[in-house]
């Protein structure tokens, strides 16, 4: 296993992603002689997860059972270990296409943070890509290190420890792409552009608030960037259920049993189990929307440098 | 053949973009070629050899120039009025009448000095705000000023692109959904992909861009063979096609049921494939075309890359012509020639069986106008487990239905219905909006993986599957009926 290549079975030594249900899993470290608690009971890792098929089902000490998953970053977004604010897979995959990313491109980004676009943009870059990340917290530099290592991606990434306003991504004239999500990205442009080839790339700028976007904007423009263009990307989950509706009751049904309003001759009607007249509902199929969602996440200002 | 990116220089026979402001138009790089794009014609001739996401000025006589940086002039008057309030639309603010400015136009005036012309003539500008100002020259340069910039292709320029220009081609893909199937579907380097997708080859040039040539591909096509024109749009190198399989979506059935064989196929697929391409893609193609001329005067199709050329990359449409042109002097030689081609096919034919039968394919990407359930309830069969797949579909109900198939089939987890929206914004100091439209809808997406299928669909620790996914209480009900 690694995060760029995909493997079959489980091994000493892999992330793996323990699902228990809806929504509901976590990473796991795979190694010899090691349990991992559940709500299931336990897993022992030298007998249920060393040497199974990733997707296996596995019977927990309690009877009950969860699924081993094979890691993706997009599963290592919604598990990891928070050290920061991170930025989720909606906007990770509008980043990574308007970046213009794919195997073989040089990246930079800065801040590392919790790495979770760090895994999305080594998978799309690999395996002759690269990608240079800068954080400024010696802390969250560490353990980004660690976790590249432990996920087989480390020959892909270098992990610099310094200011990037200050001290620029310390690399240039070298890639296709700069991604920027800290507070002040206005003071970055330059480092950005001199990072970037001479003969051109693209940058992606992360802020949550249009003032931050605003300064971004005009030091864009003042280092001759062009195709400056700034946009919003909201996700909307629907959850699929099965709706009864019930049919009100206007003293027809006496009198004419034909005339409920519904077309029985409909054949969607008529055939579908669904719709039960007798009793008074109407059954459905819906997309439910949730009944909170993310309504701002932050504003991704695109720009070329030609 | 792995570029990194960044920008080569324009060569003869490229496949290249033009861009005017957000308009995009996807053409190949030839000599003495006229080229028509948002009211203007030219050649391309002189682009030749300069470099990548140069802008370019049409001169008279539709040659290309790389365009000068010039100084802002007519920011130099900082004269400007603070509101409307004596601002009067009798219609005569502008002393140039449409004559002069056609006589100008027509003397080669350079755009430039007709804009300037046009704020000189104009007796209010002088009066307008600041803002005002900015926005009609603004206008004014997007209507006078001929400038063009070519670029290169990419994932990003062409589905913003389709989706523009010719949605119905993509059945109405935004390209934010699209990057989300990409991101899903966990595509990257090394991968083998199934591809089955009815949206031009959009899709399929997606998934190609991100497996850089790593990997294999195995797209699946109804029909007589596989539609690629936006693919062949993003000039991939040769070795990129040399993992690319096809397999008919017709003999899938047969392939899962073990009698498949390729004994069994149509004696001369060619004629099939001729038929079967006029009648789903071609005919729809003059359709969208005719659509298109309120905005495109010309009455060629929006994507200029010439229709043999095009089709260049299926080979089966090559073949067509070739067999057209032949078949009153077919002689030997051309025999022997569609024999060896027909033994070629069935040669890749037999490799994309095999490459199928062994089931463990990395994911699934489902992109089409036909109704998703029997597509993913078959296709899924040659998935390996813990594997992402994504569906996309322009209407929700398919992938309701989807859905619940799906959760009766099982060997299929974390299943989420899910919509993108998408909002542009305009920044400028003390104007910053969103813009005035967005896209109603750019499509809903199905995705899931996919896990060791379940023998013993008695046990009853599936129907705790069933009650672990489902979210909320409305779960009992849905089990106690039966739909």
């Amino acid at each position: 296993m690694s995060f760029v290549e995909y493997g079959d079975t489980i091994k000493d030594g892999d992330t793996a992603i323990v699902f228990l249900g809806h929504e509901s899993m976590f990473p796991v470290k795979v190694q010899h002689g090691t349990v991992t608690q559940t709500k299931y009971g336990v897993i022992r890792h030298s007998t249920d997860l060393i040497g199974k098929k990733y997707g296996s089902k596995v019977t927990c000490s309690k009877g009950g059972w969860v699924f081993i998953l094979h890691p993706t970053p997009e599963l290592w977004t919604m598990n990891l270990p928070h050290r920061t604010q991170i930025l989720y897979s909606t906007d990770i995959s509008i980043i990574t296409m308007m970046l213009e990313l794919k195997p073989g491109s040089i990246v930079c980004e800065s801040g590392t943070g919790s790495g979770s676009l760090s895994h999305a943009l080594i998978r799309t870059v690999a395996p002759t890509g690269h990608l240079y990340t800068v954080e400024f917290h010696q802390q969250r530099a560490e353990k980004a290190r660690e976790e590249f290592r432990e996920h087989g991606v480390e020959h892909l990434v270098t992990v610099t420890n310094q200011d990037v306003c200050k001290n620029g991504f310390g690399v240039s004239n070298i890639a296709d792409a700069v991604f920027l999500d800290i507070p002040s990205p206005w003071e970055a442009i330059g480092h950005a552009k001199s990072a970037l080839k001479a003969e051109g790339g693209r940058i992606c700028s992360f802020s949550p608030c249009i003032e931050q976007v605003q300064r971004t904007c005009l030091a864009m423009e003042e280092y001759g960037f062009t195709e400056i263009n700034t946009l919003e990307i909201l996700l909307r989950v629907y959850n699929v259920r099965t709706i009864s509706l019930q049919i009100p009751d206007l003293g027809k049904a006496a009198e004419d049993n034909s005339s409920t309003g519904f077309d029985r001759s409909n054949p969607s009607n008529q055939g579908s189990p669904c719709a039960n007249l007798q009793q008074g509902t109407v059954q459905f199929k819906s997309g439910v929307p949730l009944r909170e969602v993310v309504g701002h996440t932050g504003y991704l200002t695109f720009a070329t440098k030609s | 053949a792995m570029e990194g990116g960044g920008s080569a220089r324009i060569r003869e026979g490229d496949c290249a973009v033009l861009k005017r402001d957000e308009v995009f138009k996807a053409v190949s790089v030839l000599r003495r070629r006229k080229i028509i794009f948002e009211k203007q014609w030219f050649y391309l001739d002189n682009a030749i050899g300069h470099v990548y996401g140069t802008t370019f000025e049409v001169t008279s006589g539709g040659n290309l120039q790389p365009k000068q940086e010039v100084e802002e002039t007519t920011t130099e008057t900082k004269e400007a009025g603070t509101d409307n309030r004596n601002i009067v639309d009798d219609g005569k603010s502008q002393k140039l009448t449409h004559d002069d400015i056609k006589a100008l136009k027509d003397k080669g005036i350079k755009g430039q000095e007709i804009v300037q012309q046009l704020i000189e003539n104009s007796t209010t500008f002088r009066d307008k705000t600041e803002f005002a100002q900015d926005k009609y020259i603004k206008k004014k340069k997007k209507k006078y000023e001929a400038v063009i910039t070519i670029v290169k292709p990419s994932t990003r320029i062409l589905s913003t692109m389709y989706y523009a220009r010719e949605p119905g081609k993509i059945s109405h893909m935004r390209y934010d959904t699209l990057a989300q199937m990409l991101t899903l579907g966990n595509i990257h380097a090394g991968n083998k992909m199934i591809v089955m997708e009815t949206c031009a080859g959009l899709v399929l040039g997606a998934v190609m861009e991100r497996m850089g040539g790593y990997g294999s591909i195995i797209q699946m096509y109804p029909g007589g063979g596989p539609v690629r024109a936006a693919t062949s749009c993003f000039g991939f190198p040769k070795p990129f096609f040399d993992n690319l399989h096809e397999f008919p979506l017709s003999k899938v059935q047969s392939l899962l049921s073990g009698t498949f064989t390729t004994e069994t196929l149509p004696a001369d697929p060619e004629d099939n494939a001729l038929v079967e391409e006029e009648s789903n893609g071609l005919t729809e193609e003059k359709q969208t075309s005719l659509q298109e001329t309120e905005e495109e005067p010309s009455p060629e199709a929006a994507m200029e890359i010439n229709p043999t050329e095009e089709q260049d990359t299926m080979d089966i449409n090559a073949e067509d012509v070739e067999f057209k042109e032949n078949k009153e002097k077919e002689n030997k030689e051309n025999v022997r020639e569609k024999q060896i081609k027909q033994w070629e096919r069935r040669k890749k034919l037999i490799e994309a069986a095999a490459l199928l039968r062994e089931k463990n394919a990395d994911g699934l990407i489902v992109a089409s106008k036909f109704h998703p359930t029997p597509l993913l309830l078959s296709l899924l069969e040659f998935v390996a487990p813990s594997r992402p797949f994504v569906v996309y579909c322009q209407y929700k109900e398919p992938l309701l239905d989807c859905y619940t198939k799906l959760r009766e089939r099982g060997g299929v987890i974390n299943l989420k219905l899910s919509e993108t929206w998408l909002r542009n914004y305009q920044v400028l100091p003390d104007r910053s909006h969103p813009k005035l439209t967005m896209s109603g809808g750019g499509g809903y997406l199905l995705s899931g993986i996919t896990v060791i299928l379940d023998k013993g669909k008695s046990d009853p620790s599936n129907s705790e599957a069933l009650k672990m996914e489902e979210p909320s209480s409305k779960r009992c009900k849905l089990q106690d009926l039966p739909c």
